[in-house]
């Protein structure tokens, strides 16, 4: 493992009651199937990621003492099978049905949206988003929704993912992919600035348009 | 008096660490004459709402 830095000297038999809190291996094979089904697209190559990355932990569990290393590490696993899983599948993204428009992200972006005196540029100031019926059961806004998360550039969609959808906190994001505090909230920033922007272009203005 | 580009920032800052009391003041005085950036905020809460639902739609497309 890469991470030997995390590894805490201890029992052997005091880490592997880990695996026996089943409220805690259930909630995190949650998160780390959530994680992984989000990056290879695919439920079952998901699945499998992820037992794989279970058992992978379970072998050599006598590295591990506290959970939330313990739960780090299985995640650091987890994203080196999930980046051999991508390199031998060819990624399928719908990332082309958005191909209309700027697709601008960082500084282009911020170059964009806003004049050279900090000000936002006229055409680009956010208007109030009707929300006719963005609701869980408007499979069209979760389809665009989808889209446009994946249309965020990788390292965007990664830390974006790791704050909004497994929740993780700001020294678990940063111990994890080894980037600064200020470095991830302006990594964050954009993001959301990205997806902000294509779900405006390619849903909440549509919908006014018509 | 803090822009709008720096307000954007803040706004979504807002969201990942506690705002200091200097922030605080800062970017409610810009947000109270400020309308697209009034209206930006709302979305950065909108964007993780949705976020929350659509993590939840996942995990239950399963079952």
């Amino acid at each position: 493992m890469t991470n030997m830095n995390l590894a805490v000297e201890m029992e052997p038999s005091a880490a592997s009651h880990v695996f026996h809190d089943t409220a805690f291996i259930d909630e995190l094979r949650l998160q780390m199937l959530k994680f992984a089904t989000l990056q290879v697209r695919d439920s079952q190559l998901a699945e499998d990621a992820v037992q794989e990355a279970m058992l992978s932990a379970y072998q050599n569990i006598d590295r591990f003492a506290r959970q939330a290393a313990f739960k780090t590490w299985v995640f650091s696993i987890l994203k080196n099978k999930i980046i051999d899983l991508l390199r031998k599948e060819k990624r399928h993204t719908s990332a082309s049905q958005l191909e209309e428009g700027p697709n601008l992200s960082g500084d282009a972006l911020i170059e964009h949206l806003f004049e050279e005196n900090g000000h936002w540029q006229k055409d680009e100031r956010p208007k109030k988003w009707d929300q006719p019926d963005h609701g869980v059961e408007n499979a069209h806004f979760w389809k665009v929704f989808d889209a446009c998360l994946n249309a965020l550039p990788a390292k965007y969609g990664r830390l974006f993912m790791m704050r909004e959808f497994l929740e993780m906190d700001t020294s678990e994001i940063c111990h994890n992919e080894d980037v600064s505090v200020s470095s991830l909230n302006v990594t964050l920033y954009r993001a959301r600035l990205r997806l902000r922007e294509c779900l405006e272009d390619h849903w909440f203005q549509k919908e006014t348009a018509t | 008096m803090m822009k709008c580009k720096q307000a954007t920032q803040m706004l979504s800052e807002k969201l990942d660490r506690p705002l200091s009391a200097k922030e605080k003041i800062a970017l409610t005085m810009h947000t109270a004459i400020c309308t697209p950036c009034r209206q930006f905020g709302k979305q950065m809460e909108d964007i993780r709402a949705m976020s929350k639902s659509y993590a939840k739609k996942k995990e239950s497309d399963r079952d």
